[in-house]
């Protein structure tokens, strides 16, 4: 019954979707289609809810007449894999996908940010991508479909996918994905009221800032799980579905930034609308990689030639749709901005241009392989293609960024910021030649990441003590200085992994011992313990340095049974500085077991510092929604950039 | 990349397990077998170097190289080798070739073109701003 229930919801949302967008982009100026609009985008909304919780209890319950439940569930599985497993697959993910739209939807019906006629075309855009993507749900991928007769037992869900992090993953990441259609569905309902100035700008702020912060932690999450669940310390493959995540971040990251001008100064008009259409394309793409086959990995749970279609239809109408529009209209909307090279137009222009071309990068590295193999010959692009453009990118990026927030807006003086700049300047130096002084192997890249990172958190140190001091304006300085100085910690823990990391390969009976980077592991033995779902291979390891004992390890694999599959479970031992990392390799023999070894300094910083960027953002939104609410006059509005 | 066939592969592995791991004697030419492991793609896994994958395919091309390198052959000699029977597919680095020039020469284009055109927008930023100086700079 839950099914039938889930399949009419879907139905009757569809219906509402397309009438709100007919509603919306016809009715525009008309105030009875706008509360048409409004309403079918609530009414929609509550129809996606409602299927989605349709789909849920048949997960919860087990119902296996439910094809998709049957197919990737199991009774065994604990709760919260049957609740999180509801997107574990791709029809239940397109369904999550389309439920993340409708919140957008409801939120921008409801905020009416930028006046009626903005939010009226917005709905319309969000109500021709709802129904694009509610069509390909029930024409190609529904998750409501029955299965007779009725099998028994489910299949299981692949154990990669059950981990309590992994589990939140997609809807982290879905988030930011359609987080970006608000922005979107904003820039184009700009180019067709023809109305862009500072106000829309700011109306289009939070989706932007919710969309990014979700996007971070969804990235900083992903590469989480990759580091410690795959069991090779590595934190980051450029893996197709990795770059489909990162590309929407560098443009988004960079739409945040040119949107601040706008915002400020009305510049940089027609280059955010770009910015906005490029950053959902971008999205779609991703979708469209990771949803269709085209490549390969664990988020491609099926691959259906027909899906693959579809998503890319949906991909040329909206990217081409959108593109079209601004070839058409944003001619009309340019308007020159006066100013001077020393202001923050020309940082944040820089700032843009770097990771614009950052994106290429990514961008090129990832279809260049598949439209080669198109043409016949199959080539890889690998991690020292992109790791070779990225560093120089990243750490120009980096040491123009402290000058951005100390600059004016319009005419800024540059002898003043630097000025104010010195102690970030020497930290970079201390830092230069503490690094390269003591710390081996000796290189200069080494030296150098720590120097540039130490500039920009000195910089963003500096921006706090003058706020605290009561010279800078509060929220939004604050704001950029967390993010900014998060981006300088990631890049140390990055350098520090990548250029003083030690891995040991050993073969271990009990009772004998490995060394590595001043650990002693001294291997207890191998013993099968049990878990709710799986069996597991759990090594026992004494760890000690310099003769005292710090504790046991017990890294372990698992054997699932239900799903016939195996998964490794890594043991990590930090000290908030450097990572001890474990991991139980295969069976020797005569009690014998590989164990592979690896100490990563200062790896926790990678995450540390993505979460201080998340919480950056987090506080600009703050400082919006304090705007919205509390402060009634425009001084307040306006000082919460 | 199929991480997935690959733990399955990396666990099933104990069945061809080798004796002991691989490593050469000498610790220089094992460093200089460890530089160079880290420039072929494992086949099975793709998404990670032989370097790193636990995939059996990976463990043999692992030996493979060190065979070579005792031999005292050059690091082109062996690549040659690996590329003839393989393909280019098992560089994590594409060659430079003319199928792909274009790959290698996009991203210093790309900046070349958004440099050009963000020094094109800062110059008629600055000469709009000189030609009405009378407006005054916000601050932040």
């Amino acid at each position: 019954m839950t099914g039938e229930i889930g399949q009419l919801a879907l139905c009757l949302a569809l219906a509402l979707s397309l009438v709100q967008s007919v509603a919306g982009l016809v009715g525009l100026r008309s105030m009875q289609a706008r509360a048409i609009a409004t309403s079918s985008a609530l009414g929609m909304f509550v129809f996606t809810v409602l299927a989605f919780g349709a789909l849920e209890y048949a997960f919860v319950t087990s119902d296996f007449s439910v094809a998709l439940v049957a197919n990737n569930s199991h009774t065994l599985k604990p709760m919260i894999y049957k609740v999180t497993g509801v997107w574990g697959n791709h029809e239940g993910s397109m369904l999550l996908w389309v439920l993340v739209l409708s919140i957008y939807s409801a939120g921008i019906a409801i905020l009416k940010r930028g006046g009626e006629e903005l939010t009226s075309a917005a709905l319309g855009v969000q109500g021709l991508l709802a129904a694009a993507f509610l069509l390909f749900i029930l024409l190609t991928s529904n998750p409501f479909l029955r299965l007779d007769p009725m099998p028994f037992e489910g299949a299981g869900l692949n154990p990669l996918l059950q981990d309590r992090g992994l589990a939140f993953h997609p809807p982290v990441l879905y988030t930011g994905y359609v987080g970006l259609s608000a922005t979107f569905a904003y820039a184009a309902a700009a180019l067709i009221t023809g109305d862009i100035d500072r106000l829309w700008a700011r109306a289009a702020r939070p989706f932007m800032l919710i969309a990014w912060i979700a996007l971070t932690i969804g990235i900083a999450g992903g590469s989480w799980w990759a580091y410690y669940d795959l069991g090779w310390g590595g934190f980051w493959f450029w893996d197709p579905v990795e770059n489909a995540s990162l590309m929407p971040w560098l443009v988004g990251t960079a739409l945040l930034h040119s949107a601040l001008a706008t915002e400020r100064t009305g510049a940089f008009r027609v280059w955010t609308l770009l910015l906005s259409i490029m950053a959902f394309s971008l999205s779609l793409i991703g979708t469209f990689l990771v949803r269709s086959g085209v490549v390969t990995s664990v988020h491609a749970f099926a691959s259906d030639p027909a899906r693959g279609v579809f998503i890319l239809l949906i991909l040329f109408l909206a990217i081409g749709g959108a593109l079209a529009l601004f070839a058409w209209r944003a001619p009309k909307l340019a308007g020159g901005s006066a100013f001077q090279p020393a202001s923050r137009e020309t940082t944040l222009l820089i700032n843009n241009v770097l990771l614009v071309t950052a994106l290429a990068v990514v961008f090129i590295g990832t279809i260049y392989p598949i439209v080669l193999a198109a043409m016949g010959t199959r080539i890889s692009v690998g991690g020292p293609y992109y790791e070779l453009f990225f560093a120089p990118l990243f750490l120009a990026l980096m040491i123009v960024l402290p000058f951005g927030p100390r600059l004016n807006w319009r005419r800024g003086d540059l002898k003043e910021a630097l000025r104010v700049l010195y102690p970030a300047i020497g930290a970079g130096a201390v830092a230069f030649v503490a690094v390269f002084a003591l710390v081996s192997p000796r290189t200069v890249a080494g030296a150098g990441s720590f120097a540039v990172a130490a500039w920009v958190i000195g910089a963003s140190v500096v921006d706090i003590v003058r706020i605290l001091r009561g010279r800078a304006i509060a929220v939004a300085a604050f704001a950029a200085a967390l993010a900014h100085a998060g981006l300088g910690i990631t890049l140390m823990g990055v350098a520090g992994t990548t250029l003083w990391r030690s891995e040991a390969l050993e073969v271990l009976g009990p009772g004998e011992t490995m060394h590595i980077a001043g650990y002693d592991l001294t291997l207890d033995g191998v013993t099968v313990a049990n878990g709710p779902n799986y069996q597991a291979l759990r090594a026992t390891l004494e760890v000690a340095s310099g003769g005292h004992t710090l504790g046991t390890m017990t890294p372990e694999r698992r054997m699932f049974p239900a799903e016939g599959q195996e998964a490794v479970q890594t043991a990590i031992r930090t000290t908030g500085f450097s990572d001890l990392y474990l991991a139980l390799g295969d069976d020797r023999g005569h009690g014998r077991w590989t164990i592979r070894a690896y100490v990563n300094p200062l790896a926790p910083f990678i995450w540390f510092g993505a979460g201080l960027m998340a919480l950056g953002g987090l506080a600009s939104l703050w400082g919006r929604v304090r705007a919205m609410f509390f402060a009634r006059d425009n001084a307040a509005v306006a000082e919460a950039a | 990349m199929k991480r997935l066939l690959l733990v399955f592969l990396f666990l099933s592995s104990v069945a061809f397990a080798a004796p002991a791991p691989e490593s050469l004697p000498n610790p220089a030419q094992e460093a200089h077998a460890r530089a160079l492991q880290k420039e072929f793609r494992c086949l099975v896994c793709q998404g990670e170097s032989i370097d790193e994958s636990g995939a059996p395919l990976a463990a043999d091309l692992r030996r493979l190289i060190r065979e070579h390198i005792a031999r005292g052959e050059s690091d082109a000699q062996i690549r040659h080798y690996l590329v003839v029977r393989y393909g280019e597919f098992i560089l994590m680095d594409p060659p430079v070739e003319p199928a792909t020039y274009a790959l290698w020469a996009a991203p210093i284009l790309v900046l070349l073109a958004a440099g050009a055109v963000a020094f094109f927008i800062i110059f008629r930023a600055r000469n709009r701003s000189e030609s009405d100086g009378q407006e005054e700079s916000v601050r932040s």
